[in-house]
């Protein structure tokens, strides 16, 4: 598989059936994945008192962050765009409700409701335009913009993302800050995980 | 898809003041026992729409919850396992969910709902005039 994948063609086309299924059953993968779903859930600071939350996973994919959220005892509601991902999930029996959307298209959730968000390794995906008409920061827009609305006031949302270069992570920044977000940036370099492949950057908001 | 998310989730179709809730058609309804949270519930409760919850129960065949509740109902264990049975352990597996002001269907598979909208359902894009007046039409029917 590609180091960067939203080269080669949109998520929902690169995360077919059999890429999908690739990406969950490699073991490398899964253990990364767990680390980065620990850390943001880290990174999230829900209060340490047993009461599980309603969370959002962001670009959940074949729930391999939801089930750190699920580990830890939240309810999760999983957003995806690759219908493979989802079915994948799904077989997996993953505890958390799965929905099939495109998070550049706006969250289509009530405001205010949710305790915390996390997003492994998807929001990169907004900052491709795959469609003539998809200009990436719209799409960044209406993410961001539907993500500050429905969060419940002093809920975070933490992103990791693997951004190209840095003009894509400042477009990211950006985007998040112009829809209200405060907070900042947590870099979390390989050395200190060793099997991470790259840099990511952790953005913690609230 | 369970009643929890049901009652977190709106259409956000473009030019729709009011998304939720979704009226559900069930075609297949599963049931899967969960553990039992009352502090969940609890927390959860003053973020719920009641009456989305009641009506939505209805439409997965669960009709044992009250029309009306308010929290000090949430000190009685019997009224928390209703609603627990009512948010968590109902799954719409089959069926659609209804945009209530344009009737679009939003079809749920094996349990998940697909919320994609199409290009000219996106809030996101930016249309010339002519564009938004076809859009218009097609949404509401009127012309």
């Amino acid at each position: 598989m590609s180091n960067r994948p939203e080269l080669l063609a949109p998520p929902e086309i690169f995360y077919d059936d059999s890429e999908a299924r690739k990406y969950t059953s490699s073991s490398r993968i899964v253990d990364i994945q767990a680390r980065l779903s620990e850390r943001a859930l880290e990174l999230l600071a829900l209060p340490v008192d047993g009461i599980p939350r309603l969370l959002l996973d962001i670009g959940c994919g074949s729930g391999l962050s939801g089930e750190t959220l699920t580990e830890n005892g939240h309810q999760w509601i999983g957003l995806d765009i690759s219908q493979s991902m989802l079915n994948i999930a799904s077989e997996r029996e993953v505890e958390g409700d799965l929905l099939l959307g495109d998070m550049g298209q706006g969250l289509a959730l009530r405001p205010g409701i949710i305790d915390g968000a996390i997003s492994i390794s998807a929001v990169q995906w907004l900052c491709n335009a795959d469609k003539s008409s998809h200009e990436p920061r719209l799409r960044l827009k209406a993410f961001f913009g539907s993500l500050y609305r429905c969060l419940a006031r002093g809920a975070r949302a933490v992103f990791q993302v693997y951004p190209e270069n840095i003009a894509q992570r400042e477009l990211i920044l950006r985007s998040a800050m112009h829809a209200g977000f405060a907070g900042g940036v947590v870099m979390d370099y390989p050395h200190r995980y060793a099997r991470l492949p790259s840099r990511n950057l952790v953005l913690s908001f609230s | 898809m369970r009643l929890f998310t049901h009652n977190m989730l709106s259409s956000n179709i473009k030019g729709v003041a009011n998304g939720f809730p979704l009226r559900i058609e069930a075609e297949q309804v599963l049931e899967k026992q969960v553990d039992f949270n009352p502090d969940f519930l609890r927390n959860l409760f003053p973020k719920l729409e009641w009456k989305a919850l009641v009506d939505g129960a209805r439409a997965l065949g669960y009709a044992e919850l009250p029309e009306a509740a308010d929290s000090s109902m949430l000190e009685s264990e019997e009224f928390l396992r209703k609603v627990h049975h009512a948010l968590l352990e109902l799954h719409l597996e089959e069926g659609a969910l209804t945009c209530p002001e344009t009737g679009r269907k939003f079809p749920v598979n094996k349990g998940i709902p697909n919320m994609l909208l199409h290009e000219d359902e996106e809030t996101s894009l930016q249309l010339p005039g002519s564009l938004v007046s076809q859009m218009l039409v097609r949404i509401t029917g009127k012309q």
